[in-house]
């Protein structure tokens, strides 16, 4: 799994002689001049990316005094977990943590079942209709919600899906299906066609192929995948607020903005960037984790903007 | 993952052949597992998109409310003429363009220099290339809770920054609630959300240009400014167009970032969040709907340009 350009290790000396300026000066009170403004340049790309989260993880750790305290310090004085234990002791807060996690997982799990058996014919099978069908898969990965919300409502209502979790569920599979559809569709159709040519030959149907030879293969793609369709699902604010009302089928996210909605001066601060810490901190430990693949995958052009 | 030469494969749009019926039994045996497999996801298309989608549209034209749901009519297209007449739709709309404008321009510029900084070799590019996942990853709730605790009127880190600098008009200054600023500060977020993305999609694109395309100009003696606007810029330009439309239709319908950050307040009042408010707050579906509608037209228009741009390939 490379992604860098080839480049010939005269020109990576070069490169890294010139820090990039690409020009082949050595040297010279310009370039080193160049070099510094480059470092700063990446300092505020850095600065820029992550000081809004760092402020947010360092305001969580002060103390209710400390946090309207004029002057913040970058860093917390009197750290303390306080916030976090609030956080955690919020039976809403957590009730929503568990809903949460079980539609996100619900609608991960199902996709990839379902997605996984389309992607294939998309990729492999002819079959009447299938230009047709990936132009309406493709355009299903940036459908607008909010054109069918109201419609939604009525319906929901009518099958008594309103405020359930397996409602939200069946509706946040119209965009994580189509979504691992057309990713799965990509990936499938990278893999050479000999793969399993062999073992049709060989007499094996399309599914046994499917299932043990190109499955496997494809577990990688899969877990990504599955990760970016729990990311959609776990941030997902749209849908969660229209089809909700109670705490049965509250989301995270539905749970943190309600923080916002008490007074302008009381409002506790800490306790709800600790609940925005909490919220996040699963997502970026998963995106760590297969953060090479995210980047790949991102410039097939279905991932979330 | 198998080598590097196939990872910008993986990443171009399936090819999609078209059928040309065999007419063995292998055929069609293939046909009937073909529908089989794509059956399931058909099946939701349908029931969570497309029926809600003509739904909407056939509710577009009644005065269907929910607080009265036994009594509605079909009112042609009543609907449609008052929103044009509606001065709060006009403000929305002039405020989704206004916003989709300076964000996807701030983005594009933004992103640019951010692509072209990290393309080039340095230690410890692949750790600058990971941290431009953070914003991407957090959810647009939490990036618009995080900033708006940075705008804070009172203890906001930006307000505390600038007067330490010597603004000091921005004393308690209200970023958001400030109708001469609101728009702005969420311009922001959705910038500060975004441009990494831009970037990355915009660095894959620079990936893809030879370097020896560079080598031969500099040996002509073109300066880097030249490069940029004769090589790169032209070479990039799909990549370009594709995050460009790809942006404006994700800000077009900006949703989520305004209505945690304002509520359905006027000065930030996107055409969604005008919809939502007619739709759920009002409760009146039948106008909301008719918004609804006009939203997706939009929207279809710009994924019909954006599919034609990427060009599912027919052979």
């Amino acid at each position: 799994m490379e992604y860098e350009i080839k480049t010939s290790p005269e020109e990576l000396d070069r490169l890294r002689a010139t820090g990039g300026s690409g020009s082949g000066a050595r040297r010279t009170p310009l370039a080193i001049l160049g070099k510094v403004g480059f470092i700063i340049l990446i300092f505020i790309i850095l600065l820029y990316t992550l000081f809004p989260f760092y402020w947010a993880i360092v305001s969580s750790l002060k103390t209710t005094q400390e946090i309207v305290r004029p002057n913040p310090t970058m860093w917390p004085m009197e750290p303390t977990l306080e916030n976090y234990r609030t956080v955690f002791k919020d039976a809403s807060f957590m009730r929503a943590l568990a809903n949460s996690a079980i539609i996100s997982t619900s609608v991960v799990i199902l996709s990839l079942v379902f997605g996984t058996l389309t992607a294939y014919a998309m990729a492999r099978l002819r079959f009447r209709g299938r230009v047709f069908f990936m132009y309406l898969i493709l355009s299903m990965t940036m459908f607008p919600g909010i054109a069918i919300i109201g419609a939604l409502f009525t319906i929901m209502r009518r099958f008594n899906a309103y405020d359930t979790i397996w409602g939200l569920v069946i509706v946040y599979l119209s965009f994580a299906l189509p979504f691992t559809v057309w990713v799965l569709a990509n990936f499938f159709r990278a893999m050479p066609p000999d793969l399993e040519q062999a073992a049709l030959v060989d007499g094996a149907t399309q599914m046994v192929a499917l299932r043990q030879i190109l499955l496997p293969l494809a577990v990688p793609g899969m877990v990504t995948t599955g990760l970016l369709a729990f990311i959609e699902a776990w941030s997902e604010f749209l849908y969660a607020r229209t089809f909700t009302i109670s705490e049965k089928a509250k989301t995270v996210q539905i749970a943190i903005s309600d923080f916002t909605g008490n007074t302008q001066f009381e409002v506790p601060f800490g306790t709800r960037m600790a609940a925005a810490v909490v919220v996040t901190i699963p997502l970026l430990v998963g995106v760590m984790l297969v953060q090479k693949r995210i980047i790949a995958g991102m410039t097939a052009g279905a991932v979330k903007g | 993952m198998a080598s590097g030469d196939g990872m910008m494969d993986r990443m171009a749009p399936p090819r999609v052949t078209r059928f040309t019926a065999p007419p063995t039994r292998a055929g069609r045996d293939q046909e009937r597992l073909g529908w089989m497999l794509i059956l399931p996801t058909i099946l939701v298309v349908i029931g969570i998109a497309i029926y809600p989608l003509l739904e909407s549209f056939r509710l577009s034209f009644t005065n269907y409310r929910s607080s009265r749901p036994d009594r509605w009519s079909y009112i042609g297209i009543e609907n449609y003429k008052d929103i044009l007449g509606d001065s709060t739709f006009h403000t929305s709309l002039w405020n989704t363009i206004v916003f989709t404008a300076s964000s996807v321009a701030l983005e594009t510029v933004l992103g640019m220099i951010v692509a072209l900084t990290i393309h080039s070799n340095f230690k410890g590019r692949g750790a600058v290339r990971t941290s431009m996942l953070v914003p991407w990853a957090i959810p647009t709730v939490v990036s618009s809770l995080l900033w708006s605790w940075m705008f804070h009127d009172n203890f906001g880190i930006i307000n505390n920054l600038l007067v330490d600098l010597g603004f000091t008009r921005f004393h308690m200054f209200n970023w958001v609630g400030d109708p001469s600023t609101a728009l702005f500060s969420v311009v922001m977020v959705d910038v500060w959300k975004t441009t990494p993305f831009m970037a990355l999609l915009l660095l894959a694109g620079l990936q893809v240009i030879p370097e020896d395309v560079y080598e031969s100009s500099r040996v002509d003696g073109a300066t880097k400014w030249q490069q940029f606007w004769q090589i790169t810029m032209p070479l990039l330009k799909p990549a370009l167009l594709v995050a460009l439309i790809f942006r404006t239709m994700a800000s077009f319908r900006v949703f989520d970032m305004i209505f945690v950050m304002n509520g359905y307040n006027t000065s930030t009042m996107s055409v969604s969040v005008f919809a939502h408010q007619e739709l759920m707050a009002k409760q009146r579906l039948g106008f909301g709907s008719a918004v609804s509608v006009i939203i997706f037209v939009c929207i279809a228009l710009m994924v019909v340009g954006y599919t034609r741009m990427i060009k599912v390939e027919e052979q």
